[in-house]
């Protein structure tokens, strides 16, 4: 597997702008003449396809939901990134450069990273263009605030529905092409595989989720948008509908899978309550900026929280980390609250929590302020746990959010199969180990509006394509081994349930193996298990996994056993590169390798690099390759947030 | 951890083509923590089990703010609480031994697929229509170039808030879908960045809502009783005053 970054040369700066002038263009008479695939209508892909049809090109775009509004960007909360400075607080690219790989415990590409900051200041300018209602001062400038890992104020928001508002932007500018005919929309469609002739990705096979249908889909260019893979652990806060699915096809036809051990788990989620519980629910990061996370100083303190007096307390983000303080990055502060639950210090019925207390923060502004900043918050929290955050204090323990590993890709976003193209949180390309808060907004619009364009453009304009159809044999063999999987995945259908497992409870089993062994914190021992029982659980799956209904029809289960079938493959990548990477860095902590203050110890020496996969085979190990990452422009040094 | 049992009465339906009908089924041992669609799971799992086909619904984000879920519990869309869709919707609102029926959102611009499933594709195409501001990616001027004050700022994030559920279709006496297209009039029209389209926009948003069939605004307010976004039908009232002017200047 060639891994070729195409690192552009110059000065970090003038990187971007070098590639773009290098880069091969497409006539704007000539675009019409070739068709792109999108699949996923989150920010990356809505406005990827908004911007590529607006270009001129013919743009087929794909959602498994039944509205392309509803992927799950929608449910970021807090804000995004931008390098503006509108806060002359000392902000620059240079600044949300330097924040984000180190953020990213310098896991990351340093010329992806720099050009991320660079076109962050571009995507508000479009948003505002498009009518995102940001969040304004009085005198009508926009608003900021902080978010984790930042001592400037940089954050964009709309209320807490920033991901809804960004998303109904881009949703909009997609509407108006497909009114225009420059995208064709196809709702509720399942991605079921990629389909690569002579050696480039040339079309998708999809699942018609209403009919059951399988369709074929020909194309110039693919481009996948196919979001996160937190879904694996099954309890997450991602959607129902989250999956791995399109990007491990694409794997296990040839494209290489980077960092699969970078998940990150969000220190501020409702805690788990019950063993009926389908996901679990984010409480923004955003929170942070006013409420202080505690827990009871002694062990076993099992008084309510109102009746602890405040010496009695331990602030331990604030101690431990005074200039970071209750803001510090979100492996740093989900890690100390496992330490402190780990302790015996943990709170709630459960134990597995800690206080986020605004009870100073309502004292300092009035709960009139606190409310208009945190309000949709405090009330999504209230319905789920009958408790109100302006009496007693905010529960919450960390839960897995998001994945900064994903399809490797180049500077171009393309990943190592010609002709296919992974962006937003599908790639692993920008935040290396871990993410900082409101930068997966930025990444997804960077890629869409403001990358994916010239990448493809160089990819039209240096290769030759031939003509190909859907009923090309490559198409037909595709969608052979489609169909040929989900009958194998009904063959129990007509036997009934008896003596079967149902598809949700394969998925929790191995939610829970990852979740306690390749989770929070990894060590040898546990990983090692949790290899060595996935095989088993996937055994089990395919021999007894009880699907009612057909195919060809609408069927959830179905759709979900496809689904799970997939993690059971995935899960596997996922524990062996945790296991392979023998050091910690940013949110993957091998136990083997911390500091004497428990955090993260990196290896710069023997793991400065990015570990890709090459799927070789259903039974066959997989190959790990690696692409080292060289640091021209900053120093790697250990993170400290103190 | 207390529990309840219930009696559920839900619309099955096997397709658009298919005639539907309530189907009775008892549910014991309902822990009050539970979300309504974790409920829906549990009935789920136990269908599955006895080798029955479930319950087809939509949901994804379970977290209020996809749209994608909603039905229509003992007649109110989204169920008894206010401002809350149905995935945040929780089971210590019901008591023991209470019957809920539970039934699709029904409106003639909203096609049942199967069972608690409808195709609210009619949204799209009104906001395809014209819900938009026409700017092309790039050469936007800057974010700070226009000063918007903060409180036109915030009645157009107001009004911004719709997730699109459908609801407000479902519970108005004439399947008007006026509440949710007047959100995305009102928005764009508040804002200086929307207000070069308006009337355009305005007569082609209305235009597509009454091709696609739903009907008109009575002020029967049940759209706004039940939106769990808490839009006001004040934005209809605006939309009308935008269609008006349109209507008068452009013809």
């Amino acid at each position: 597997m060639e891994l070729t970054s195409r690192t552009p040369s110059g000065p970090l700066a003038e990187k971007w702008d070098n590639h773009r002038f290098t880069n091969k263009l497409v006539n704007p008479a000539n675009r019409r003449k070739y068709k792109i695939i999108v699949v996923g209508t989150g920010l990356a892909g809505a406005s990827a396809s908004a911007t590529l049809a607006e270009q001129g090109y013919e743009v087929h775009t794909f959602c498994i939901q039944d509205s392309p509004r509803r992927a799950h960007s929608i449910a970021a909360q807090g804000g995004i990134n931008a390098a503006k400075n509108y806060q002359n607080d000392g902000d620059s690219i240079h600044r949300l450069f330097y924040d984000t790989i180190k953020g990213g415990d310098f896991r990351a590409r340093e010329a992806n990273v720099y050009r991320l900051a660079q076109v962050s200041n571009n995507i508000i300018d479009q948003c505002v263009a498009q009518g995102v209602p940001f969040a304004r001062e009085y005198g009508g400038t926009l608003a900021n605030r902080s978010f984790g890992g930042a001592q400037v104020s940089r954050t964009f928001y709309a209320r807490g529905q920033t991901g809804q508002q960004l998303l109904l932007g881009a949703y909009s500018a997609l509407s108006r092409q497909i009114h225009k005919g420059g995208v064709k929309m196809y709702p509720r469609r399942e991605m079921m595989d990629l389909v690569i002739v002579d050696g480039r990705a040339r079309g998708i096979v999809t699942r018609n989720l209403i009919s059951g249908t399988l369709e074929n889909h020909a194309a110039d260019a693919v481009i996948l948008a196919t979001g996160g893979y937190g879904n694996a652990y099954f309890l997450s806060t991602n959607a129902m509908a989250s999956n791995v699915t399109a990007s491990w096809r694409a794997h296990k036809q040839g494209a290489g899978f980077a960092n699969p051990c970078f998940v990150q788990i969000h220190p501020t989620c409702i805690p788990v309550h019950g063993d009926y519980q389908s996901k679990l629910t984010l409480m923004s990061e955003s929170l942070r900026n006013d409420g202080r996370v505690w827990v009871p100083l002694a062990a076993d303190d099992k008084r309510p929280p109102s009746a602890i007096p405040d010496a009695e307390r331990d602030y331990y983000l604030e101690n431990k980390y005074p200039s970071f303080g209750n803001l510090v990055p979100r492996d740093v502060a989900s890690r100390n609250a496992k330490e402190q639950c780990d302790r015996g210090k943990g709170v709630g019925s459960t134990g597995l929590a800690v206080y986020l207390d605004f009870a100073d923060a309502i004292k300092r502004d009035g709960q009139a302020t606190i409310l208009k900043k945190y309000g949709n918050l405090f009330q999504m929290y209230e319905k789920i746990t009958a408790s109100n955050p302006l009496n007693e204090p905010m529960m919450i323990y960390p839960a897995v959010h998001y994945t900064m590993g994903g399809l490797w890709v180049d500077y171009d976003l393309m990943t190592t199969i010609p002709g296919l193209f992974a962006i937003g949180e599908c790639n692993f390309s920008d935040h290396g180990a871990n993410r900082l808060g409101a930068s997966a907004l930025m990444q997804g619009l960077a890629d869409g509006y403001f990358i994916i364009a010239t990448s493809v453009a160089h990819y039209l304009g240096t290769n030759a394509l031939g003509a190909v159809s859907i009923s090309d044999p490559q198409f037909l063999t595709i969608q052979k081994n489609v169909n040929d999987r989900l009958h194998r995945l009904l063959r129990n259908s007509t036997a009934g349930p008896t003596g079967k497992v149902t598809v949700d409870e394969i998925h929790k089993e191995l939610g829970k193996l990852l979740w306690d062994n390749c989770g929070m914190a990894r060590n040898r021992q546990g990983l090692e298990k949790a290899l060595e029982q996935i095989p088993g659980i996937r055994e089990t799956f395919w021999d007894k996994v009880f699907i009612p209904g057909i195919g060809g029809e609408l069927n959830q289960s179905l759709e979900r056993a496809g689904r799970v079938a997939d993690f059971l493959e995935f899960g596997e990548i996922m524990v062996r590169d945790a296991l392979t990477r023998e050091e910690s860095c940013g949110c993957h902590l091998r136990e083997e390798s911390q500091t004497e203050e428990h955090e993260a110890k990196r290896d710069d020496a023997n793991f400065s690099h990015v570990s890709v996969w090459e799927y070789k085979g259903d039974d066959e190990t997989p190959a790990m390759h690696k692409e080292p990452l060289t640091f021209e422009f900053v120093t790697p040094s250990q993170r400290s947030y103190k | 951890m207390s529990t309840i049992d219930l009696t559920l009465q839900i619309w099955r339906q096997k397709d658009s083509d298919s005639q539907g009908h309530l189907q009775i089924y008892t549910l014991g041992g309902i822990s009050t923590d539970m979300s309504f669609l974790e409920m829906l799971d549990v009935l789920n799992e136990k269908l599955t089990k006895e080798g029955k086909d479930p319950v087809a619904f939509d949901h994804d984000c379970r977290e209020g703010i996809c749209g994608m879920c909603g039905s229509v519990i003992n007649g109110v869309a989204h169920g008894p609480e206010k401002e809350t869709t149905l995935c945040q919707l929780h089971m210590r609102n019901f008591k023991n031994g209470d019957v809920l029926v539970i039934e699709p959102f029904r409106s003639r611009a909203f096609p049942i697929r199967k069972d608690l499933i409808v195709d609210r594709s009619a949204f799209d195409r009104i906001i395809q229509s014209g819900g938009y501001v026409s700017v092309n990616t790039g050469g936007t001027p800057d974010g700070n170039a226009v000063p918007i004050p903060a409180k036109t700022a915030e009645l157009a994030m107001d009004a911004a808030a719709c997730i699109g559920c459908g609801a407000c279709v479902a519970a108005c006496p004439n399947g008007a879908a006026m509440l949710f297209t007047s959100a995305k009039v009102s928005q764009l029209c508040l804002l200086p960045q929307g207000k070069t389209e308006r009337k355009a926009r305005a007569l082609a948003m209305v235009a597509t809502m009454d091709e696609e069939g739903f009907g008109y605004c009575s002020n029967a307010r049940e759209c706004e009783a039940v939106c769990p976004k808490g839009i006001s039908i004040s934005n209809i009232a605006r939309m009308n005053r935008e269609y008006l002017k349109a209507v008068l200047l452009e013809g």
